[in-house]
């Protein structure tokens, strides 16, 4: 237990002390030693906690709700001022609604209800835990290098970046407070920390675009809040307990009744996970520095979301209407969004919409509720944790060096940054090829989809994960492309980028290849808990043991051919004749014409407004009909009781 | 075990030398088709041998990594295929190998290779949906997705998913490269684009290209095999008439049509994926 606090609290301390430390040189100091703490720390707490089947701690806490409240309240009147502030009324409305009503709530019946557990630890705890102490503090390490680069382009403006380093691992603090709260309405305090945190990381750069998208933020995060209260409530009255736990077990004595809660529960994880048609959000996010969009999709915010909807997997399912309205909105959100990213050209914004599909699939593994999709599903968030942080962190140094966040401009990466391109290159290949992690999950998603017989998912993971090979590879192969002439620019990239980058290409690879112990003694372990009886991996061994020997192969192939070959260099083939230099030829009448390549964008049939627009209209839908038939059994519900 | 290892063996010594002669009685029947003589069977082999005789280049120092895996996961693929492992283990090492194609044709950042490469990748995107709901269908109706299983079921499962049969005859002339679909690279001299993603592979690394080719084809002819596999003899049989009457009939569509666009391309092999495909799934799905 004193490490979970440790983990909880000791980020928040650091933060204040950033708050305070100016210079530049205390920052890096004070952000070194804090993130080496909070990865040991993690690594620790792992090791602590990850034999056992799972520990609750009482934690007796009155005095602890009554801080959470007074600080709820404290907050809230925040919001409604800035709204007001910046004629964001339907931010302060939100929080003028949900605050009250969790107050009533609290004094009125929650104290009622004896809380026998606050806090748990179980192994997917211990996961999260891991994946913000380790991938989190890697991106604070990575924007003390960032932010000075950022500053300096921004020279003009005020040093705001103790302010950012505060939020940074403020952030850190209540994402390990989320994942280990048995107390729904302790999670919901930390929750509404991590949505207050994102909106000030969005808001960082204070133009009128960022404060914007960081009020739509805010809007949609504090929507999904609203869900969470409502949740709460129907939880405390009808069913008389505040416990995560309890709620589960309700689950196989009351069947389908505990999906009423949960339906709202995940309401509010689908917000937060940037489900359509909630995406756009997150999209909005791309305004603020890179670090930043890392955090969000990678090891916080938007996986606390997914956390929810993957907690609450056993009470969902095909067959209530909770569990129809999830996996319905997670898949109809993972096809959508991945046809949109075809037509961007924004790095970012391919990034940002290859993370809101991905969600989808962990959403729509929640939804399925089986012990294999649920599988895939953690799976899925350790995958994406790691190499979508990767991914971000590269465009960001490229972006710096470069000048440009746009596809198009990275022609000839190879040549201009050949460390950041071939990052990047394996971080691409993470994200869809075998015998990466990704696609092992999407493989055992695929599978769980199948047997868990609703064929419409099925379809959409054939079609979406085409549509997903052909979004990265048309990237993969601008990074690849020999550009003749370029000049090698990475000589400025800081220390501290490559090393963070170094980390994470190593994890990426070493996660794969270690995948089937993780598999063996994390999540089946954590399966057999939670769902009873003997769970197994969805894939057999034989074909993990395939994926690595795969994998082998490919690290040996590359170690032994890559860029060895001793062949003669010839120059390339153009229509005309090659002048020599591989990019200009000699058109007609013996003019010297220069060439230039673009990326395919097919933007008549995946157009990214009209992807929004279907995919928005379809989940809409889905969670008009799925809240409306819990509101509706609710009412039945108590129209009989009374 | 024993017989695994002897048919992966048999797949990587015959593959090779069955698809050669299919390609040239392909070329054989083209020309008959066109009223020529045509070349002498085993011209594909001659030509793949001299294809090795030649100097040794590369535009770029990469580019032999990129082939060698390659060939390694697409010849990969074909072996576990033919060692009875997962069918979708099979297609997800088959797109590694394709993707590797692919990139190296980027790799070289020639406009012609570019352009191929970009098709090659529209192409994929076009037959994979296919390709994974075949592999759904033939779990769904077996109730497994290794290959060990397939070939030995009580029932055939041509009929029940005679949809899915149709849908994978027809995304199977994007993957031989067949027109009206060879929009990336093309056997035939007279289109606007002809080696396309293969423009900037010469001497030993385009022979080796081609070889690839007759494993592939091999391996995908397997898939139709599948479909007849009932446990006796004459399922045998059958699949292997079938699947010479369809790699035939590719040709014959090949000699038949001019290329297409790539909008009808892409958008009639979702479709036919969407139409075929997910409703032979919705009944097998109701029915089994």
């Amino acid at each position: 237990m004193g490490t979970i606090t440790f983990l909880i609290i000791f980020p928040m301390i650091i933060a204040f002390v950033l708050l305070a430390a100016r210079s530049d040189k205390a920052r890096d100091m004070i952000v070194y030693i804090a993130t080496a703490v909070i990865a040991a720390g993690s690594i620790v707490c792992a090791i602590q906690y990850f034999g056992s089947a799972g520990e609750y701690f009482p934690v007796h806490g009155e005095v602890v709700g009554y801080l959470m409240m007074a600080i709820e309240i404290g907050l809230a009147v925040y919001i409604i001022y800035t709204g007001i502030k910046h004629k964001k009324y339907l931010a302060s409305l939100l929080a003028l609604v949900q605050t009250p009503l969790m107050i009533w709530f609290e004094l009125s019946h929650g104290h009622e209800i004896e809380v026998q557990y606050n806090m748990y630890i179980d192994r997917l705890s211990v996961i999260m835990i891991l994946i913000i102490g380790i991938i989190g503090s890697l991106i604070c390490v990575y924007a003390l290098g960032y932010m000075k680069d950022f500053q300096h382009h921004h020279a003009g403006e005020k040093d705001r970046r103790p302010w950012f380093f505060f939020v940074m691992f403020l952030f850190l603090g209540a994402m390990v407070g989320l994942v280990t709260s048995n107390n729904m309405i302790w999670m919901y305090f930390f929750w509404e920390i991590t949505s207050l945190s994102s909106f000030w990381l969005i808001g960082y750069t204070r133009t009128g675009e960022a404060i914007n998208n960081s009020f739509r933020a805010l809007i949609m995060n504090l929507l999904g809040g609203l869900g969470f209260v409502i949740g709460i409530i129907i939880l405390g009255t009808i069913f008389g307990t505040l416990e995560l736990s309890t709620m589960l077990v309700y689950g196989s004595i009351y069947g389908d009744l505990v999906a009423i809660p949960a339906a709202f529960f995940a309401f509010a994880g689908i917000t937060k996970a940037a489900q359509m048609p909630f995406n756009s959000w997150l999209l909005g996010a791309m305004v603020a520095p890179t670090p930043t969009s890392a955090l969000l999709h990678s090891s916080t915010m938007v996986k606390a979301g997914v956390f929810m909807i993957i907690k609450l997997a056993p009470v969902l399912g095909i067959s209530n209407f909770a569990g129809l309205m999830v996996m319905m909105v997670g898949g109809i959100t993972f096809l959508f969004a991945s046809c949109a990213a075809i037509s961007q050209n924004n790095a970012k914004r391919v990034l940002a919409y290859s993370t809101i599909a991905n969600l989808g699939l962990i959403v729509a593994c929640g939804g399925v509720g089986t012990p294999e999709a649920v599988w895939a599903g953690i799976m899925l968030i350790i995958f994406h944790a790691i190499t979508k942080s990767l991914l971000f962190l590269c465009v960001g140094t490229a972006e710096h060096h470069i000048g440009s966040r746009m596809i198009e401009d990275m022609d000839g990466l190879f040549v201009r940054m050949p460390k950041v391109a071939m990052f990047m290159i394996i971080g691409i290949a993470g994200m869809f090829l075998a015998p990466f992690g990704m696609l092992i999950s999407k493989w055992a998603t695929m599978t769980s989809f199948v047997d868990s017989g609703n064929f419409i998912l099925v379809g959409i993971i054939c079609f979406g994960s085409a549509v997903t090979a052909f979004y990265w590879l048309k990237w993969m192969g601008k990074l690849s492309a020999v550009v003749a002439n370029e000049e090698n620019v990475e000589q400025s990239v800081h220390k501290s980028e490559t090393f963070v980058h170094v980390t994470l290409t190593i994890l990426t690879v070493v996660v794969c290849l270690i995948f089937p112990l993780i598999s063996m003694y994390g999540l089946v372990p954590y399966l057999e808990g939670v769902f009873g009886g003997i769970a197994t991996g969805l894939l057999s061994s034989s074909n993990m043991i395939i994926m690595v020997i795969m994998l082998a192969v490919l690290v040996l192939l590359a170690a032994m051919f890559f860029g060895k070959s001793k062949k003669e260099q010839v120059p390339i083939y153009l229509a005309g004749v090659n002048k020599g230099d591989n990019r200009t030829y000699y058109g007609s009448m013996q003019k010297e014409v220069q060439f230039s390549l673009r990326n395919w964008h097919m933007e008549s049939i995946f157009g990214e407004h009209r992807m929004n627009v279907i995919g928005d209209v379809l989940t809409v839908a889905c969670l008009v009909i799925g809240i409306g038939a819990v509101i509706a059994t609710l009412i039945s519900l108590l129209g009989g009781v009374a | 075990m024993v017989i695994k290892v002897i048919s992966v063996i048999a797949y990587l010594v015959l593959a090779p030398i069955v698809g050669c002669i299919l390609a040239g009685l392909d070329r054989k029947v083209s020309a008959k088709m066109q009223r020529r003589v045509g070349p002498p069977i085993l011209q594909p082999y001659y030509d793949v041998r001299k294809l090795f005789e030649k100097e040794k280049m590369a535009p770029t120092r990469y580019q032999d990594f990129y082939i060698i895996a390659y060939l390694v996961f697409l010849i990969g693929a074909g072996a576990i295929f033919f060692a009875g492992g997962d069918l979708l283990l099979v297609i997800f090492t088959e797109t590694i190998g394709a993707a590797f194609l692919v990139i190296a044709a980027y790799s070289s950042n020639s406009p012609y290779a570019e352009v191929g490469a970009e098709r090659e990748l529209l192409q994929m995107m076009a037959y994979e949906p296919m390709m994974l709901l075949t592999a759904v269908g033939f779990y769904m109706f077996h109730g497994s997705f290794t290959v060990d299983d397939l070939v030995k079921p009580d029932t055939m499962a041509f009929l029940p998913m005679i949809g899915l049969f149709i849908g994978f005859i027809y995304i199977l002339t994007i993957k031989f490269r067949k027109s009206p679909f060879d929009l990336s690279m093309s056997h035939h001299a007279h289109q606007e684009l002809v080696r396309g993603v293969t423009t900037e592979f010469v001497g030993r690394t385009m022979g080796w290209i081609e070889v690839s080719h007759w494993y592939e084809n091999i391996f995908l002819l397997g898939f139709i095999f599948l479909f007849f596999c009932n446990g006796t003899v004459w399922g045998c049989v059958i699949g292997a008439l079938v699947c010479i009457a369809a790699y035939f009939l590719e040709v014959f569509i090949d000699n038949s049509f001019a290329r297409m666009k790539w909008q009808f391309a892409f958008k009639s092999a979702w479709i036919v994926a969407i139409v075929l495909g997910m409703v032979n799934i919705f009944i097998l799905q109701l029915v089994f």
